[in-house]
């Protein structure tokens, strides 16, 4: 790949996703566009350069979109879902008794993993969680993302990936090599195309939001603006789950980590600070950044 | 160091979970049907076993239903690794007390999965993009 058309790629993803690629991604957009461009009877990067160059709105979505995809699997990391399980719920079972709903935002809900290994977290849980209403809403940038997570299908590959063989069991129904997720547990989900760039604010509160390994991506001055939007479309002891390779340190004070959990974040309280910080720190941050 | 048996009559498939279980950090002891992995258990029971189901002399199922019945023989972690990926095999091998199932065509990724579902390894740091 020539360092023009690397440029090009970097800033045409810059501006369309927010995508923010260091200048040393260069294997990282070869694994994922190469495909695409077989994908789309073409040699090599150079000609999908070329024709996004010459106008292809088509094949410019299709790049951002292959870049933006993340790889995912079934209760990835596994630890985020243990602090659901043991600290979050526990927490949000007391919190809300009254009400008896909660509301769950998988922010980039790719092909569903995330989503589905919450709604069987929760089915797990049995009669704890009888009688309430659980919302999980599942956003992604990618509309090919979001129309994989609703139909539920994977491969034998992608089921044995995280799951384990008892949810598999469980909750899958099997055709062939590949594996529905149950009826059930697709009703649990809610999918919506969103742009974390874009205002979210219209989705209303959560109580629970999973933004995890899509913050990388982003400079830092996106990075605190999403932060403090994360923090308004959140109750006030509400949770915030990170990737583990994500934090709030060192970016935003709205929200505090979680003590002895990694990856777990609270809102601060600190609100008016917030849009003060999501004005005034970029250049700070863009500063640090280089 | 585990020590995991794997148990396969392909000897390219042992060869190839051999490399796979050795880069996992596993010592690997191997056997080529169910009687001879018996034979192995009873001179040293393994931490891990990854099991075949179709195999002569004795199929893996069977080799499972003895090694439960074996004095320690609860003991060992057993992944199954076969090309019998229906829901029924599947079922009859968790009732039979394995403890998890690979479907076959499997790679690096999908063994070291499995092993971290029933804590034969630790959870690995997720890499940064």
């Amino acid at each position: 790949m020539t360092p023009p058309d690397y440029e090009y790629l970097r800033k045409i993803l810059k501006d369309h996703s927010g995508l923010d690629l260091s200048a040393d991604k260069q294997y990282l957009i070869e694994s994922r566009l190469l495909p695409l461009s077989r994908k789309c009877g073409v040699p090599g990067i150079a000609e999908l350069v070329q024709k996004m160059k010459g106008g292809s709105s088509s094949i410019t979505a299709q790049v951002v979109e292959a870049m933006t995809t993340n790889e995912t699997f079934f209760f990835r990391d596994k630890v985020p879902f243990e602090h659901f399980r043991d600290a979050i719920m526990p927490e949000m079972l007391k919190a809300r008794a009254n009400r008896k709903s909660i509301r769950i935002w998988c922010a980039a809900g790719s092909t569903g993993q995330e989503p589905y290994s919450l709604a069987m977290s929760l089915k797990e849980m049995g009669a704890a969680l009888a009688g309430w209403r659980v919302e999980i809403i599942a956003t992604d940038l990618s509309t090919e993302v979001l129309e994989k997570s609703k139909s539920g299908v994977y491969s034998q590959f992608e089921v044995q990936r995280g799951l384990p063989i008892q949810l598999l069991v469980k909750y899958f129904k099997q055709n062939g090599e590949l594996w529905q997720i149950g009826p059930e547990l697709r009703a649990m989900v809610q999918h919506r195309q969103l742009n974390l760039l874009h205002d979210f604010s219209q989705l209303g509160a959560f109580d629970v939001i999973f933004c995890r390994n899509v913050l990388i991506y982003f400079d830092q001055e996106t990075k605190i603006n999403i932060f403090g939007r994360l923090a308004k479309a959140m109750e006030g002891d509400g949770f915030l789950v990170l990737g583990a390779a994500e934090t709030v340190v060192g970016l935003t004070d709205v929200f505090k980590p979680f003590p002895d959990k990694r990856g777990l974040y609270r809102p601060s309280g600190v609100r008016t600070g917030s849009a003060q910080a999501a004005t005034s720190m970029p250049k700070i941050a863009a500063m640090a950044g280089r | 160091m585990k020590t995991c048996l794997v148990v396969e009559d392909s000897s390219i498939v042992r060869k190839m979970a051999r490399r796979i279980l050795e880069n996992l950090g596993f010592e690997v002891v191997e056997a080529e049907d169910g009687v001879d992995a018996l034979v192995v258990c009873k001179r040293a029971m393994p931490e891990a076993i990854l099991l075949d189901w179709n195999m002569p002399v004795m199929d893996g199922y069977h080799f499972l239903c003895h090694l439960r019945r074996m004095p320690g023989g609860d003991e060992p972690k057993v992944v199954f690794c076969t090309t019998e990926n229906g829901i029924d095999h599947i079922t009859r091998a968790i009732d039979g007390g394995a403890n998890e199932y690979i479907m076959k065509p499997f790679d690096k990724e999908i063994v070291a999965a499995k092993f971290q579902e029933v804590g034969l390894i630790e959870l690995t740091e997720p890499n940064l993009v």
